[in-house]
């Protein structure tokens, strides 16, 4: 295929007048995609939307309706008629109600900690470090986000062991401390972009408005850097909320959302029970995800 | 910032103490890999290397690794693919569910993994096992490409938004036609930006077990699958600890390539 490229002199060959160049299918095809923006939108959009429009989002929607049909308790097959057994199931019984508060309660409380834990350092990286320094310890953070997530869960079940270096042994709370490590970054690092993201001269201002310390934090630092927390607790809520490999790794006999959810799929064979149990962190993920697309939080993640 | 004395101590000491946290559980990994007690009772008792050599010479870690780059190239090469064409539309384009496409995005890493996991399983053996396609290495780079896409269009986006468009307007007066334009000015200005969320994309690829666990058939066995299967036997555990170690020296490869990456960048 001869392609006149642009700035080449091209032997006039093609009806003359309209233009010194014949327009070959190439430029054709170029001028027509500069032409119609519409086109262009449809082709770059295509394959991205029909892969997580249709294909995921699809997914997600056929295990959502299986979470309404049952299984055979005989044959195992799956009995494609509409029952709200499932839902009514995970809410009266007992022990699903439990479970579902436990993870709950372990999604807050690990937020809560890499919170408390990240804003301090991240205040001291973006605020008190030299520029030099400070790349060092962006460094410093990021590279443990490399390592793999089951190195550093079986490192805390080594420590955790009753002969490792800290010996507290395995269960809930020991989940817990290994959730919030295996998070932590993913709040220092937005928290720290948020921070630096905030001009100095503001403290500098509020500073001299008479607003020092606490106060200073609490009326300008808290308010501008809270869409930088939220867009870290998105990844330590999210993250832990799913999470059942950890628990597997270092929560004894503790069980969350996530384990009953992986035991029907496995061990039970009952998709319809799993996808209804796995609703409750997805229904709890969009309330979130929609509370928090408020505060802009989304847009920097 | 006005801050006190005191203040100031508090927090550097807050940071002092929040990176020995972070490190001290991988340094005690690396330590125990030439521990020579096989429980790894704290403090080490004695020196060995004959761990690292058990596991170098072990096939399973070796096959695992070898699935694990497949998985991590094809999900990554998909990514790229993807995540360029959706950050280029919602930069470069205002249409009605803009806002809603990026929220799509998000939603593979938003959900709980094990939520997507099981979604895409059940829908591979619904549709592609009438066709005799079972649950492989191809699941699990489609599994392994949803939650990638969001790293590469992130990147993309932000470098688009930050480069403007002055230079490909001034290609296209000069005569360039959109390909050419495209080639010799666009590429060339995203092309670390396509490197770093590449890399990316391969490390959380790599890392992943829970989509994996529901995409990878009978067969499949990337390392973090392989890790997990290993790690509650106790006789294995010199040679995870190994992998674990090798794992975390590894880990500063991608960031020593990240910061070769950035440093080119800043000279844009």
């Amino acid at each position: 295929m001869s392609v006149p490229l642009p700035g080449t002199p091209v032997a006039p060959a093609s009806p003359p007048g309209r233009m010194d160049r014949p327009p070959g299918p190439r430029r054709r095809l170029a001028a027509a995609l500069h032409r119609h923006a519409g086109v262009r939108l449809s082709l770059l959009l295509a394959a991205p939307l029909a892969w997580l429009g249709v294909a995921y989002l699809g997914s997600l929607a056929a295990l959502f309706v299986t979470a309404f049909w049952s299984t055979d308790s005989f044959t195992g097959d799956l009995v494609r008629t509409f029952t709200w057994a499932n839902f009514h199931d995970v809410l009266t019984i007992e022990v699903y109600r439990t479970v579902a508060l436990r993870s709950l309660g372990v999604a807050v409380a690990v937020t809560l900690i890499d919170a408390v834990i990240a804003f301090p350092m991240a205040f001291a990286m973006a605020k008190l470090a030299s520029p030099r320094t400070q790349r060092w310890l962006v460094i410093a953070v990021l590279t443990p986000l490399w390592a793999s997530y089951l190195v550093k869960a079986y490192a805390w079940r080594v420590m955790l062991s009753s002969d490792g270096l800290l010996g507290w042994g395995y269960g809930l709370w020991a989940t817990i401390a290994t959730l919030s490590y295996l998070w932590l970054p993913y709040m220092i690092l937005p928290i720290y972009a948020g921070l630096e993201r905030l001009p100095d001269s503001l403290l500098e201002a509020a500073g001299d408005l008479g607003a020092r310390g606490w106060r200073a934090f609490r009326t300008v630092v808290w308010p501008l850097t809270f869409p930088a927390i939220v867009a870290g607790s998105v990844f330590t809520f999210s993250l832990s909320l799913g999470d059942y490999i950890a628990v597997k790794i270092v929560g004894g006999r503790s069980q969350l959302i996530g384990n009953v959810v992986y035991d029907n799929i496995g061990a039970a064979n009952n998709l319809p029970f799993a996808a209804a149990v796995a609703t409750i962190p997805v229904v709890i993920m969009l309330v979130y995800l929609a509370a928090v697309r408020r505060t802009g939080a989304l847009e920097s993640l | 910032m006005n801050l006190s004395r005191g203040a100031r101590l508090a927090l550097r000491l807050a940071l002092a103490l929040g990176l020995v946290v972070i490190y001290v559980p991988l340094a005690i990994v690396l330590l125990n890999s030439f521990n020579a007690d096989r429980t790894f009772a704290w403090p080490p008792t004695g020196f060995t290397t004959r761990w690292w050599s058990a596991a170098w010479g072990s096939s399973g870690v070796r096959d695992a690794l070898w699935t694990s780059v497949k998985a991590g190239a094809g999900a990554t090469a998909i990514a790229l693919v993807l995540g360029t064409m959706a950050a280029f539309a919602v930069q470069r384009h205002r249409f009605f569910g803009r806002d809603t496409v990026s929220l799509l995005i998000v939603l593979p890493i938003a959900l709980p993994g094990i939520v997507t996991g099981i979604a895409l399983n059940n829908a591979f053996r619904t549709i592609l096992e009438p066709f005799g396609v079972g649950l492989g290495l191809f699941t699990v780079i489609v599994g392994h490409a949803t939650f990638c896409v969001v790293t590469v269009h992130n990147n993309v986006l932000a470098r688009l938004r930050r480069t403007g468009r002055n230079a490909e307007e001034a290609s296209a007066d000069l005569g360039a036609d959109p390909f050419t334009t495209f080639r010799l000015v666009t590429f060339p200005m995203m092309r670390s930006a396509l490197l770093a969320s590449g890399l990316l994309a391969f490390a959380l690829s790599f890392d992943e077990i829970i989509v994996t666990t529901f995409t990878a058939g009978a067969g499949v066995r990337t390392l973090p699958i392989w890790i997990f299967e290993n790690l509650f036997r106790p006789n294995q555990a010199p040679v995870v600890n190994v992998v674990a170690a090798a794992l975390i020296v590894l880990s500063v490869v991608p960031i020593y390539l990240a910061q070769r990456l950035s440093g080119t960048t800043s000279t844009h």
